[in-house]
This record gives structure tokens, C-alpha cells and sequence, in this order.
């Protein structure tokens, strides 16, 4: 009886830490069915336009350059940095298993990272675009 | 033999000894270690940009201050939800310098003046003083960047652990 306390509370305990685990493409699909409800003319996303996101830079309102891979460097495969000089795992699920699995993570770093970079929000065919991207490198 | 007995005798018990010394003076605080905590939370959201800072670094008015204001964290965007923001600042607020009963944290708190409530640990007085031997070239170094970096020099960082004998500088 205790045994199976035991095995009861490490069960909630193992899914309480891992809320909500997906597969890449189940938080690629939701992002469609947001894009779809954003705009009516939604019709897929594209790889191309995710490379053209990921690479793009722009000058920032502070005049400082700006883009995503800045801190993810060139190639989504690499280990990247932040600001304060720490370590970013790569971006590539294929290379990191962990990467796009945690729906919650995943929109929470779109906020962040669009706003500091593009001072804006991104819109939801943007971000499946940037996913689908990361989903086609080998 | 009976001499070798006595000698492992005498080596457990000495053994033994210091071990209880030092727990003692981790429990009355005069341990130079920051003692453990631990949040959740607080792991994943404050360790993703940089070092997890031990919230007996700082004093509880700069926690309060920081975690107000995480929309324009040193120039970046760190805000979480309210719930999340609530939770990591009542866990630093509580073990923050001036709650902890560590030395370390007391010389950190006695260092700051009552009318200055800093945002980064690498400005205190305390921190200051304790880096005057590291010159602003080593801080350059591309594996270092700044003095933010704790874990680029101090393994231990993120334990509480500055020990010198764990001290390495990267080239
Ligand atoms: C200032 C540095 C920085 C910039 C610039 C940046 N990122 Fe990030 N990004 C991070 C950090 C740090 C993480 C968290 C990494 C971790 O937890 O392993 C992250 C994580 C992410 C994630 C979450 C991935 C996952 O599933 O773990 C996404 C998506 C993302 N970034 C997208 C972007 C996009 C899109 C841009 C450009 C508009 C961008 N980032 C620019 C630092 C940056
Ligand atoms: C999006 C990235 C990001 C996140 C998330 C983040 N920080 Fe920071 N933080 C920074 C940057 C950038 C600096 C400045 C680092 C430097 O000067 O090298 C910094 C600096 C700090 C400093 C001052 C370090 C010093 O110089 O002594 C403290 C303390 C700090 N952060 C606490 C926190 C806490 C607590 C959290 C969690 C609530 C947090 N940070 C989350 C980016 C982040
Ligand atoms: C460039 C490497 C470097 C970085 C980065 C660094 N330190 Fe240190 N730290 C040192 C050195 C070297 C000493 C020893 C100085 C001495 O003995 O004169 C030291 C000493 C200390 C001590 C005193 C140890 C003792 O027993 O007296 C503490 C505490 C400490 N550092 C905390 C920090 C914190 C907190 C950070 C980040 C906010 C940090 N350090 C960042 C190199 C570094």
C-alpha cells in the first residue's frame, strides 16, 4: 500500500514538472490553428520564410544591431549565447531533443525574444514559419 | 598493532569530530557557505540567461526592486506571470541577506548603506573589495564577459559555494 503511495506521488510528481509535453509538430499544428483564426487567407507555413526570420537583422531603436541569431548564432545547430554570456543549447531538435516540446516555453520565449528583437509581438504564421524552419534542418 | 588500531582509532574520531564541527557551525551560521535552498521556479526562470544567483546575495529591497520590474531587466526582457513573479520573489525575499543568519550574507548586508538599494551583486561594496585583486582585462575575457559571470570563475557558484580551494579563471 505504501509502495503504491509511493509510486502514486512520483507519477504526479514526474507529470506535475512536465506539465504538458508535445511533440514539435503538435505545437507546430496549434500555432496553424492560431494563424488560421489571425487570418482568414492562413495557408501553410514555410521553412524558407522561418531561415529568412531567423537570419534577418535589423537595426534596434537603441541603434544596437538585432536579431535571433545573434544569440543563436548562425546555424541553429551550434550552441548559442545570451548577453550575460551563458551558454544557449542549440535550437535544432534534431540536434537537442529538448527543444519545442513545451508548448508553454516555447510561447513564452516567442514573447521575450520578438519584442527584443523585433520590438514587436509576432504573429502566429511567423512563429510556425520560424518552428518550421528549425523542423527541417537534418 | 594494537598501536595501528589506536592510530584509526584516533583518525576516525578526529574524522567524526570535524564533521560535527563544521555541521555545528553551519547550523549557527558562521559557515562561509551559503546555506542550501531550493525553488523550482526560481531554477528554470532566473538560470536561463545566466548564473543562478543565491538569494542571500543580495539585500531583500533589491530583490523587491528587481522583481518589479523584470519587463526591463538590464536591458532585457525577463517578465513572467504574476503567479510565477509572486512565488520566486517571496522565496528570495526570504532568503534574502538581511533575512539569512550566514556570515557571508551579513558582510554583504552590513556592506550596502541603508539609502542604496542595488540591482547587481557585482556592485556591492562587498563583492568590489573582494575583486580587487582580479584586474578589467581578466573581466574581458571572451570565456568570462563580465563580472556577472560567477560560474565562468567559481564552479560552486550556484550552491553558494565561492570557495577559494574552487576557484578557477578561465584564460
Ligand atoms: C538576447 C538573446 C536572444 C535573442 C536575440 C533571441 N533569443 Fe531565443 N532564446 C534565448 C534564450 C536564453 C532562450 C532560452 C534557452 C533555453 O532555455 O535553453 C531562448 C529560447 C527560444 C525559444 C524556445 C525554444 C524551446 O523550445 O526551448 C524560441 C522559440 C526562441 N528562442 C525564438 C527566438 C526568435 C524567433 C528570435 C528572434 C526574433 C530569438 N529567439 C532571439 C535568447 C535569445
Ligand atoms: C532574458 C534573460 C534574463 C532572464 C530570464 C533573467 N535575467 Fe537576470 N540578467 C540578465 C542580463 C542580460 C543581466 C546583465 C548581465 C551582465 O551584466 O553581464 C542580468 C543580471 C542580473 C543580476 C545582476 C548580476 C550582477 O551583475 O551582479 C541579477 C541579480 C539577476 N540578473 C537576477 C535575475 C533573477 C532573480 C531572475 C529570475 C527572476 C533573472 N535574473 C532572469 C538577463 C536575464
Ligand atoms: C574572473 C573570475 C571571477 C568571477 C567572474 C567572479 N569571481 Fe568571485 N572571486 C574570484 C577570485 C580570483 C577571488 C579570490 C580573490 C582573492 O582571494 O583575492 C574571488 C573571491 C570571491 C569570494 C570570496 C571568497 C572567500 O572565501 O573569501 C566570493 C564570495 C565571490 N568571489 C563571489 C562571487 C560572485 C557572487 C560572483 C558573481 C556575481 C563572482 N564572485 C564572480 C574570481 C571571480
Amino acid at each position: 500500500m505504501n509502495k503504491m503511495i509511493n509510486s502514486l506521488a512520483l507519477i504526479l510528481l514526474l507529470a506535475g514538472t512536465n506539465a504538458y509535453a508535445a511533440a514539435p509538430i503538435e505545437v507546430l499544428n496549434d500555432y496553424a490553428a492560431t494563424a488560421r483564426k489571425e487570418n482568414s487567407a492562413f495557408k501553410e507555413f514555410s521553412a524558407q520564410r522561418g531561415e529568412a526570420l531567423y537570419h534577418a537583422e535589423r537595426i534596434h531603436s537603441k541603434g544596437t544591431k538585432a536579431s535571433c541569431s545573434g544569440c543563436h548564432t548562425g546555424n541553429p545547430k551550434n550552441p548559442g549565447q545570451t548577453r550575460a554570456h551563458k551558454q544557449i543549447e542549440p535550437m535544432a531538435p534534431s540536434t537537442n531533443p529538448q527543444r519545442l516540446t513545451d508548448p508553454a516555453k516555447v510561447e513564452k520565449w516567442f514573447s521575450r525574444n520578438c519584442q527584443d528583437v523585433l520590438e514587436r509581438t509576432c504573429t502566429a504564421q511567423e512563429k510556425g514559419d520560424f518552428i518550421a524552419y528549425l523542423l527541417s534542418i537534418k | 598493532m594494537t598501536r595501528k588500531l589506536l592510530q584509526l582509532a584516533v583518525l576516525i574520531g578526529s574524522v567524526t569530530a570535524t564533521g560535527w564541527l563544521l555541521a555545528d557551525n553551519h547550523k549557527h551560521g558562521e559557515s562561509k557557505s551559503l546555506p542550501p535552498v531550493s525553488n523550482a521556479k526560481w531554477k528554470t526562470e532566473c538560470s536561463s540567461c545566466h548564473t543562478l544567483y543565491h538569494p542571500g546575495l543580495l539585500p531583500e529591497r533589491s530583490w523587491r526592486k528587481m522583481m518589479s520590474g523584470l519587463d526591463q531587466h538590464f536591458g532585457e526582457n525577463a517578465s513572467l506571470d504574476p503567479v510565477t513573479q509572486k512565488e520566486i520573489m517571496e522565496f528570495l525575499v526570504a532568503n534574502s541577506a538581511d533575512h539569512a543568519t550566514n556570515r557571508r550574507s551579513a558582510k554583504i548586508s552590513q556592506s550596502i548603506p541603508a539609502q542604496s538599494t542595488p540591482l547587481r551583486i557585482s556592485e556591492t561594496p562587498w563583492f568590489v573589495q573582494k575583486h580587487d585583486k582580479v584586474s578589467t582585462d581578466v573581466w574581458k575575457r571572451p570565456k568570462i564577459g563580465s563580472p556577472a559571470n560567477c560560474t565562468a570563475c567559481h564552479e560552486g557558484a550556484e550552491q553558494g559555494n565561492f570557495s577559494e580551494s574552487r576557484i578557477k579563471i578561465p584564460r
